[in-house]
């Protein structure tokens, strides 16, 4: 007597079960995101608002010379922070749409358990969460550029010209390799520890990413003829997303895109296997 | 050719055996079949590896030897399907947080292939099956948790699942929901639902269960009916006794009054007498406890359990 027969219903083949199921967990996640809209874009505009007030409304006002007025002056340091800013934008996305649920629904509440349950192989649930934190990181990539753009104090105005191919490309890859990142923190990192997650992850990521200066700049800082913190910074994946922004938003000097394009999609590579194993690792025992 | 008087197996285990890497032997060679239609109940003390087995037959846990099936469909070949067909209650509230009591139904529908309108309609009726209906719009956050509880099973039910599994599905509960919640599975009996549980409440395995495996460090030491397993106990009476003094005078006194009429064990500061015939047994054992001059503090008379199962089964007992 067959399965079917059996239980009396239709089982249904395993690639067409997880097909329905994997749409469905998108369809889930996009629900959630709609309901929760209004405090979606709210955490998504606060930093970008505050970075682009501060330094380039306030600076200005009270007469701080920021961003090296040798180069250019403001106009050229807005336009190196509307990259930055855009970039660290998609990278929060991955922390708080992926790493911050997965590590409470790891720890705390187990309420991943009945998505693993549903009939669809277990690594395709972790990438349903990097597709649907991707997704996030697309419309906060959209909410956040305008402002990068547009609120500055008078007479200063960031240099813009858009690199069309380049910004459609790096757009998805951004926003899957950090979501991808926020799988494998959401997958390593409990609850308890999320502050430490912060404080020696998020925090240098920020800081060194070249969200406030490009990259090209940090050739000056030397230790002997080694350009150190140029070289060390190539360790952090939010370098390549802001020098990519930079690419294609800008006309200012970046990081090659024939660097840029590679070492993301490796990243992208690698954090979706690591992701995906951790997430396993979790889940099955 | 179907034989209509063979039951037809839903889940079977062959040897089934999970190691963890810490080398802690979780479940060790089970042997279990469960039938069409039967409530069968895992009973045993926390470490006894129920939640292991139920892990294992629900894709979960993967087993490190052995075999394991559900409608003839292998756990670790096929988990995909299997997952079609099964449905489970965990231990601990996973409800969705981020969604209504209704949507928590209704995308569990969508996850497992139903369509929208199918999903919505088996979402309302369960609703009002479980009473639940009144809290339909409101955060799972904000619900009691034996609503909680009600919700989870009705979630797991929902894509009309061939077996049920329940872990533990009354810990923590209030002796009021417990009670619910024991009709809700006598409800699903009468339909044929098959379910596989565990427990680690006697009273629990031995009301709601067709059949127990009494599990104990991941051995399965016994697999039978409520009544038959208590009838195995050899007795039909249960005597504990205690006196004020020390148990070795009382142990001596009771070997010395009643000889080979009772097996007797010691547990936890008394002793339990399994008698074979009740009748003036309780007068000979106060007698020569006035003689050996002991005052005896407690003294129980009652049928066997399946506590005094446990116990001649394991030399322990099984606490909650």
């Amino acid at each position: 007597m067959s399965a079917a027969e059996m239980t009396g219903r239709v089982i249904r083949p395993a690639g067409q079960a997880s097909r329905a199921a994997f749409a469905a967990l998108l369809l889930r996640d996009l629900n959630v995101l709609r309901k929760n809209f209004g405090i979606f874009a709210a955490r998504t505009l606060i930093q970008p608002f505050l970075l682009v007030f501060v330094f380039l409304y306030v600076f200005p006002q009270i007469g701080e010379g920021i961003g090296g007025s040798a180069r250019g002056g403001l106009g050229a340091f807005a336009t190196v922070l509307v990259a930055g800013v855009v970039g660290l934008s998609i990278m929060f996305q991955g922390i708080q749409a992926v790493a911050l649920p997965l590590a409470n629904e790891f720890g705390y509440t187990k309420e991943i358990e009945d998505r693993v349950l549903a009939p669809l192989p277990v690594s395709l649930v972790a990438i349903g969460k990097v597709v649907a934190g991707a997704v996030q990181g697309l419309i906060a990539a959209l909410i956040v550029f305008p402002i990068a753009s547009v609120v500055h104090a008078v007479g200063v105005h960031p240099d813009l010209s858009i690199d069309w191919p380049v910004l459609v490309t790096l757009i998805p890859i951004s926003c899957i390799m950090t979501s991808g990142l926020g799988l494998i923190l959401g997958t390593r990192i409990s609850p308890r520890n999320i502050s430490v997650m912060f404080g020696f992850i998020v925090l240098p990521m920020t800081f060194l990413g070249g969200t406030y200066y490009p990259w090209t700049t940090l050739s000056a800082i030397k230790l002997g003829p080694v350009p150190w913190l140029q070289s060390l910074v190539c360790l952090n994946p939010l370098i390549y997303v802001t020098e990519g922004f930079r690419a294609a938003l800008t006309t200012a000097p970046h990081m090659p895109l024939y660097v840029i394009y590679p070492v993301m999609l490796s990243f992208c590579a690698l954090f979706l296997v690591l992701g995906c194993r951790g997430f396993r690792q979790r889940v099955i025992g | 050719m179907e034989d209509a008087a063979s039951p037809e197996q839903v889940i079977s285990c062959e040897k089934l055996s999970k190691t963890y890497q810490n080398r802690i032997v979780a479940v060790d060679r089970l042997d279990l079949t469960v039938f069409k239609g039967e409530i069968l109940g895992l009973l045993g003390p926390n470490g006894a590896g129920k939640t292991t087995t139920v892990g294992m037959l629900t894709t979960l846990v993967v087993p490190t030897s052995g075999k394991a099936s559900v409608a003839g469909l292998d756990v670790v070949a096929h988990p995909e399907m299997v997952k079609q067909i099964i449905g489970v209650v965990s231990q601990v509230n996973n409800l969705d947080r981020a969604l209504t009591v209704w949507e928590n139904l209704y995308y569990h529908g969508l996850f497992f292939g139903m369509s929208a309108k199918a999903s919505r309609r088996a979402a309302d009726r369960l609703l009002v099956e479980f009473r639940l209906q009144d809290r339909a719009r409101a955060d799972v956050n904000t619900i009691s948790g034996g609503m909680a509880r009600r919700l989870q099973v009705a979630r797991a039910l929902l894509h009309g699942p061939s077996v049920l599994f329940l872990d533990e599905p009354t810990a923590g509960l209030d002796p009021q929901t417990r009670l619910t919640l024991w009709e809700i599975l006598r409800d699903l009996h009468s339909q044929r639902q098959t379910i596989l549980l565990t427990t680690h409440y006697m009273e629990e395995a031995d009301s709601v269960c067709d059949r127990l495996a009494i599990m104990d460090h991941g051995h399965m030491l016994a697999l039978d009916t409520p009544t038959k397993l208590k009838e195995s106990a050899g007795a039909d009476s249960v005597i504990t006794i205690a006196s004020e003094g020390s148990i070795d005078e009382l142990e001596q006194m009771v070997r010395r009054s009643l000889g080979e009429m009772a097996q007797i064990r010691r547990v936890d500061g008394h002793l339990q007498l399994n008698v074979r015939a009740t009748t003036g047994v309780v007068p000979k054992l106060l007698a020569a406890a006035e003689d050996a001059g002991l005052s005896i503090s407690d003294l129980n008379v009652s049928k066997p359990t399946l506590e005094t199962v446990f116990i001649k089964l394991t030399g322990k007992e099984l606490h909650d």
